[in-house]
C-alpha cells in the first residue's frame, strides 16, 4: 500500500505539480523577503526558512499540495524577541517551536481544531490579511511619489496581466518590469538590497549561538509556544481549505508533526519559524498543483533562483514587493464574510469581528483565536441554555402541583431553572418530573437540590421522578437532597 | 452472503468478453451475477490550470465553486455513460440466459472498491486491461496486478474474445495455494462438464506424488482428468502445453512471491496474463 500511496502523493500529477511549483516559487520570493523585513531579520533568514519549510514539509506533511514557508502570521509573533535578543534567540525559538509542534502531533492535538468554529477561522484569516497589509504601510509612508506610482503600476500589472495571458505569473511580470524600469531610470528608491543580507550560498547546518540555560529557556519559551500555536492553527486552517478545494482528505496529526519537523530543520539551517500559507496554497491549487511534488519544487526552485540571481534580486524595488504583498492580503481576506455580516446570525458575526479586533490590537493571532473560541463557547452555551422549559399543572383539587422539566439544565440555565418554581404557593405535595431533562453539571444538581430544599422548608412534600441515567449518576455523586442529613449539609454552604 | 459473481466492466474493448465469461461463470455456479462499474475519479490530478499566480477579491471562494462545478459536470457525464454501459451488459447477460443480473455503480478506486465487496463475492471477473491501458497491448493493465494482490477471492482474468470453455488446465505446483485450488475445483460446480488437464512443471518423485493426489481428488469428484509432467521454464512449458491441446482456460496460483523478487526475476503470473489468449483463473 505504501508504494501506491507514494505514487499517488508524488507522481500522479507530475506536469501540473512541476509548473505550479514554479509559479509558487516565484511568488514565494517576494513574500519571504517581505516577511523577513516584518520580523526584523535579514531577507536571507526568511528565504532559507521558505526553502527548508517547503522541502521538509513535502516529505513530512500530511496535506499534499499545501505550501509551507516563512509566513506573516509567524513573523508578527517573533518581532519582540528579535528586537530584544537578536537572531540567535530566534533560531533557538524556532527549534523549540518545532519540538512543541511535534509533541502536539504525537498527542493528537490536531483534533482540537474542532473547537475552532468557522467564524473564528474567518476572523483569523481576515485579521491576517489586515496585518499583512498594515505591515506594508511603513514602506508607503514618508516616501516620494515615485513609490506610490510604482506600487499602483505593480498592482495594475498583477491584476490586468492575466487578461492578456494566464501562462505567465503576473506577480513575476510585475517584479521584472518594475525592477527593469527603476534600474533604467536609476530611481533613488528603496530596494531589497537595502533591507539586509541576501543568501549567496546554500544554507548550512548550524547550532544557535546561545547559552544553554534556564534563563534562555524562559526567554524563548513564551514566544515558541505562541509560534507553535499560531503555526498549527494556520496550518490546520489551510489544510481544511485545500481539502475543500481539491476534494481530497488530509492527515491533520501528521501535518502537526510535519510542521514540527520542518521547523526543527529550519532552525538548524538558520531560518525563521514558518507554517502553511493560505494565499500560496490557494495559488498552488489554482495553478494545478495537487501532489507533494509541487511543494518540493517550490522550495528547491526558490533556493536556486535566490542563490544564483542574488545580484538581480538585490535590485528589486520595495514598491514591487509591496504590490505583491497587497495582492496577497487582498487574496487572503474573505470578502464574502463582509457580505455575510448581514445574513449570518449576530452571534457569529460578533465572534468573527472580535477575533479580528483582538488580533489587530495585539498583533497576536493566538490571542485573537483564544478570544474567538471563548466567545463562541459562551454564545453556544447561552443558546443551549435556552433549550430548557418548566411547565406545571395543579393536581388533586389544588393541593398538589406537578412540574415538568424539559431540556438542558447546566450552569447557563440553572438560574432560569430555579426561578421557574413557585415557592409562595402553599401546597401539600410537589412532583418534579425531570424525565425529559438532562442535568449536565454540579451547578444543575445544586439548583435542583435548592428547589427541593426550599419546598421542604415551606412544609411541602417533594418527589422527584424520572431522573434519567445521565442525570441520575450526577445526582448520586454530587446531590445532597436524597441523603439523610440533607438540610445540614446544605446549610454549610 | 459470499455467493455473487462480480463482473467488472468499463469502456474498454474487453467488456463484451467480461460480460460473456461472467454469464458463463454465473450459470455454471448457479450464482447471481452483478455487474460493477467503478467511476474512477482522480481528484489528485488537476484538470484546469491557471498560471497567472495572482489572487484577488474572493479568489478562494470562486476557485472552490469553479473546481466543484467542473467535477460535478464530469461526474454527471461519467455516471450517465456508466449507467448505459451497465444496461447494455445486463441485456447481454439476459440474452445469455442469466435470470436476473444486477448492475451497480460505485465511486472510488477499483482496488479499494473490490476489496470492500470481497466478502459478498465468490468470483471476480475482470478484463486484462482497462480503458486507460488500451493502447499498450504488450502490458497488462495497471490496475490488474494491484487488484489481484489485494484480493483473496478467485479472479477470472479474461481476454478480448469469448470462447465457451470446454476444457481447462490446472497449473499444479504442489504449493498450498494450488492444493487448495484443486480441492475447491473438486467441490465447485464451476468446472462441471469440462475436461481437466493437470500439468506440473518439473521432474522427480515429489512432483509426481503431488500430481497423483490431485488427479485422484478430481477423479473422485467426477471429472475427466488428464495429468502430465512437462519440463522447462514454467512460462513457456505451460504455454506450449496449453496451445498443443487447444485448452480453453488456465487455473493457477497468482503472485506467490514478494514484490522484491518480482522486481528482480519478473513474475510468472504477469507473463502468463500478458502472453496467453485464454482466460486465467487466479487463486490467491
Amino acid at each position: 500500500m505504501s508504494i501506491s500511496r507514494f505514487r499517488q502523493d508524488w507522481l500522479s500529477n507530475v506536469r501540473g505539480d512541476l509548473l505550479s511549483g514554479l509559479v509558487v516559487a516565484l511568488a514565494l520570493i517576494p513574500e519571504a523577503i517581505a516577511f523577513s523585513i516584518i520580523a526584523g531579520v535579514d531577507p536571507k533568514v526568511g528565504l532559507y526558512a521558505s526553502f527548508s519549510m517547503a522541502v521538509v514539509i513535502a516529505f513530512a506533511g500530511g496535506r499534499p499540495g499545501m505550501i509551507s514557508a516563512a509566513t506573516g502570521a509567524m513573523a508578527l509573533v517573533m518581532v519582540g524577541l528579535v528586537k530584544e535578543y537578536g537572531l540567535q534567540y530566534l533560531l533557538a525559538a524556532t527549534l523549540l517551536t518545532g519540538v512543541l509542534q511535534i509533541l502536539a502531533g504525537l498527542l493528537r492535538l490536531g483534533s482540537l481544531m474542532r473547537f475552532v468554529s468557522r467564524s473564528v477561522v474567518t476572523g483569523f484569516v481576515n485579521a491576517l490579511a489586515i496585518l499583512i497589509f498594515m505591515a506594508q504601510l511603513p514602506e508607503l509612508t514618508n516616501v516620494s511619489w515615485h513609490v506610490y506610482a510604482m506600487t499602483a503600476a505593480g498592482l495594475a500589472i498583477i491584476y490586468l496581466f492575466p487578461y492578456l495571458t494566464k501562462a505567465v505569473p503576473s506577480p513575476l511580470v510585475c517584479i521584472v518590469v518594475l525592477t527593469a524600469f527603476s534600474m533604467f531610470l536609476g530611481l533613488d528608491i528603496h530596494t531589497v538590497g537595502d533591507m539586509g543580507e541576501l543568501p549567496d550560498s546554500l544554507p548550512v547546518f548550524l547550532l544557535p549561538d546561545i547559552p544553554l540555560n534556564w534563563e534562555t529557556l524562559s526567554i524563548i519559551f513564551p514566544t515558541s509556544l505562541t509560534l507553535a500555536v499560531v503555526g498549527l492553527l494556520e496550518s490546520m486552517m489551510t489544510a481544511t481549505i485545500v481539502d475543500d478545494l481539491t476534494d481530497t482528505p488530509s492527515n491533520k496529526n501528521r501535518e502537526c508533526t510535519g510542521q514540527g519537523i520542518a521547523n526543527v530543520a529550519t532552525g538548524f539551517l538558520g531560518g525563521m519559524a514558518g507554517c502553511a500559507m493560505i494565499g500560496q496554497s490557494v495559488i498552488n491549487v489554482k495553478s494545478g498543483g495537487r501532489g507533494r511534488l509541487s511543494t518540493f519544487v517550490a522550495g528547491v526552485v526558490l533556493l536556486i533562483l535566490v542563490v544564483f540571481l542574488d545580484t538581480w534580486v538585490r535590485q528589486i524595488p520595495m514598491a514591487a514587493l509591496v504590490a505583491v504583498m497587497i495582492m496577497v492580503s487582498i487574496g487572503t481576506f474573505s470578502w464574502d464574510s463582509l457580505r455575510n455580516l448581514r445574513t449570518h446570525p449576530p452571534s457569529s458575526s460578533i465572534v468573527m469581528i472580535a477575533t479580528v479586533v483582538v488580533v489587530v490590537a495585539t498583533h497576536d493571532l493566538a490571542r485573537g483565536v483564544f478570544v474567538g473560541v471563548l466567545l463562541s463557547a459562551l454564545f453556544f452555551s447561552n443558546k443551549v441554555g435556552r433549550l430548557m422549559r418548566v411547565t406545571s399543572r395543579t393536581e388533586d383539587e389544588g393541593r398538589a402541583r406537578y412540574y415538568s422539566v424539559a431540556g438542558q439544565v447546566f450552569f447557563a440555565s440553572a438560574e432560569k431553572f430555579g426561578a421557574a418554581f413557585d415557592f409562595k404557593e402553599a401546597i401539600e405535595k410537589v412532583t418534579i418530573d425531570v424525565s425529559r431533562a438532562h442535568f449536565w453539571d454540579i451547578t444543575a444538581v445544586g439548583a435542583l437540590d435548592n428547589v427541593v430544599l426550599k419546598f421542604r422548608r415551606e412544609g411541602t412534600q417533594v418527589e422527584v421522578i424520572g431522573l434519567n441515567e445521565a442525570s441520575a449518576t450526577l445526582v448520586d455523586r454530587y446531590g445532597v437532597h436524597d441523603k439523610p442529613d440533607a438540610l445540614e449539609q446544605s446549610m454549610k454552604h | 452472503m459470499n455467493d455473487k459473481v462480480f463482473a467488472c466492466i468499463d469502456h474498454s474493448s474487453y467488456t463484451p468478453a467480461v460480460c460473456d465469461y461472467g454469464a458463463w461463470a454465473a450459470l455454471q455456479l448457479a450464482a447471481p451475477l452483478e455487474f460493477l462499474h467503478v467511476l474512477d475519479r482522480h481528484p489528485e490530478m488537476a484538470k484546469k490550470r491557471d498560471y497567472s499566480g495572482s489572487i484577488g477579491l474572493g479568489t478562494r471562494e470562486h476557485l472552490l465553486e469553479e473546481l466543484a462545478a467542473l467535477d460535478e459536470q464530469m461526474s454527471r457525464v461519467a455516471q450517465e455513460s456508466g449507467r448505459l454501459l451497465l444496461d447494455g451488459a445486463k441485456q447481454r447477460a439476459i440474452e445469455a440466459g442469466v435470470p436476473a443480473p444486477e448492475g451497480r455503480q460505485r465511486h472510488g478506486h477499483l482496488v479499494e472498491t473490490l476489496a470492500e465487496l470481497e466478502n459478498s463475492t465468490r468470483l471476480f471477473v475482470l478484463g486484462k486491461r482497462g480503458e486507460a491501458a488500451e493502447s499498450a497491448p504488450q502490458h497488462i493493465g495497471g490496475n490488474l496486478e494491484r487488484v489481484v494482490r489485494a484480493l483473496h477471492r478467485p479472479i477470472l482474468v479474461v481476454p478480448k474474445e469469448y470462447r465457451k470453455p470446454g476444457s481447462a488446465m490446472i497449473a499444479f505446483d504442489g504449493s498450498a495455494t494450488t492444493r487448495k485450488g484443486v480441492e475447491m475445483i473438486a467441490r465447485s460446480p464451476l468446472f462441471r462438464g469440462l475436461t481437466i488437464h493437470l500439468v506440473t512443471v518439473g521432474e522427480g518423485n515429489r512432483a509426481a506424488a503431488g500430481l497423483e493426489w490431485a488427479e485422484d481428488t478430481l477423479r473422485r469428484a467426477g471429472f475427466a482428468v488428464q495429468a502430465a509432467i512437462v519440463s522447462g521454464e514454467p512460462e513457456t512449458a505451460l504455454a506450449v502445453y496449453l496451445q498443443a491441446h487447444a485448452l480453453d482456460l488456465l487455473m493457477m496460483g497468482a503472485y506467490g512471491h514478494s514484490r522484491i523478487r518480482q522486481l528482480l526475476v519478473g513474475s510468472t503470473t504477469t507473463t502468463m496474463i500478458r502472453t496467453l489468449a485464454v482466460p486465467l483463473l487466479l487463486l490467491r
